[in-house]
């Protein structure tokens, strides 16, 4: 964390940490089928920015936390932020320099990849989501993105996190 | 990969793996207690601004209350004699639940689709997995996570929830399973011809031993026998205020000497 090329690592941490918050922040009942899946978000951000500093570990302990705050089966999220992570990485050059409705579009695909796997172990375990509301953060994810991709690049700029 | 599959197979097969969640819990609590912190600072503020002529008013609705209350457990000790006598009498065993412990909720959403809530009392208070938790007017569900400051409760009408009960007018046996919806639960396997009408209150029978016996659960709101169908379809609603509770109890069993014959298996089976 403190060595001289890496540097602003608290304001990763502090990123996932506000992502995570706001994953457990109560909405009122209608507004919750449509959360967004902001830990998932974060990770993409700064798997594509920083893909030498946040990967696929990253992604796995962040996942685990996730599981705890769900209350799901250990390693349900951290199995799917791992792999999130890893497509990212190796999408992280084209991502790049993609316009911000084609990441947009991309960030879609990846929640949407998360939720199935979500469904899958789910369903493995004998408790499928109920609904199809269980896809609505997605949408909600893709059109959050560039919101969130323009406050997380104006944070890792200000703080010249590299 | 394989680290997370292994992790949800040991979760999931075997409890092995509750140090490791409670010792992330510890770690996630203090963000749960910062989403936490601004409900707290609201009811704070909303209780210490209220009036003088709104407090006098509520003292004086509780002291009726209490009054009432008071009255009312009057009776209950003779009744509670007269029933233990009755008791040993007919030699069953008495079961008592003694200790009650009130835990707040904390305002933290989990996963829309399954149905917990977080308490704000864990190992430290001698919480423990299976725990019951009931409200005042039924009840509510189990603790299913335990961290030593928190504790994660499922609610009866999470799908993976069964509680054992019986129709309080005629203690015919049955299962309340959670739907996933907040106010219905589903009794399976009831035959078409049991005696079982809209209306009746669902009691815990104490089955299963993990909720203790006589705590209203439900009142079954529709019944439809289909002569077609082996069972009847039954659905009943909750009587606990599963989406509006503040404040929950915890209610601890007294030591059991009679081993009972029936061990249930339908207590939970995720």
């Amino acid at each position: 964390m403190s060595s001289p090329y890496h540097r602003g690592g608290w304001v990763i941490i502090m990123s996932f940490g506000i992502a995570l918050m706001l994953t457990m922040l109560p909405l009122p009942d209608w507004a919750a089928y449509w959360r967004p899946e902001w830990a998932t978000m974060v990770l993409i951000y700064w798997c594509m920015a920083l893909p030498e500093r946040v990967g696929v570990a990253t992604g796995w302990v962040v996942g685990l936390f996730l599981d705890v705050i769900h209350g799901a089966v250990l390693g349900q999220y951290a199995l799917a932020l791992a792999l999130i992570a890893y497509f990212t990485l190796t999408l992280h050059q084209r991502l790049r320099i993609y316009p911000l409705i084609q990441q947009s579009l991309i960030v879609l695909l990846l929640v949407l990849m998360q939720q199935l796997l979500i469904t899958w172990i789910r369903g493995f375990l004998g408790q499928p989501p109920a609904s199809l509301t269980h896809w609505l953060p997605s949408l909600t994810s893709m059109l959050l993105w560039a919101w969130m991709f323009i406050v997380l690049r104006d944070l890792r700029r200000h703080f010249r996190v590299n | 990969m394989i680290a997370s599959i292994a992790l949800m197979t040991l979760d999931h097969r075997q409890n092995a793996l509750q140090g490791i969640r409670a010792t992330l819990s510890v770690v996630v609590y203090p963000m749960q207690y910062l989403v936490n912190l601004p409900f707290d600072i609201s009811n704070w503020a909303s209780e210490n601004l209220r009036t003088r002529r709104l407090l006098i008013a509520e003292n004086s609705a509780l002291h009726a209350r209490e009054l009432e209350v008071q009255v009312s457990l009057l009776k209950l000790a003779s009744l509670e004699r007269e029933n233990k006598r009755l008791r040993s009498l007919l030699q069953s065993s008495s079961r008592r639940w003694e200790r009650v412990l009130i835990a707040e909720l904390m305002s933290i959403d989990f996963d829309p689709f399954r149905h917990q809530i977080l308490l704000n009392k864990g190992s430290r208070d001698d919480v423990f997995v299976g725990h019951p938790l009931i409200d005042a007017a039924g009840v509510i569900g189990q603790v299913i996570y335990v961290s030593p400051i928190t504790s994660t409760a499922m609610l009866i009408t999470d799908p993976s929830h069964a509680t054992p009960v019986q129709v309080n007018r005629n203690g015919l046996r049955a299962i309340a399973v959670g739907t996933g919806e907040a106010a219905i639960l589903d009794i399976p396997h009831i035959p078409n011809n049991a005696d079982i009408q809209e209306g009746d209150l669902l009691v815990t029978s104490g089955l299963g031993r993990r909720f203790p016996a006589g705590y209203p659960v439900a009142e079954v709101t529709t019944v439809e026998r289909n002569p077609a169908e082996p069972f009847a379809t039954i659905s009943a609603v909750p009587l606990a205020h599963l989406d509006r509770a503040q404040e929950v109890l915890l209610v601890w069993a007294e030591k059991e000497d009679e081993p009972e014959e029936h061990v249930a298996q339908e207590e939970q089976e995720e």
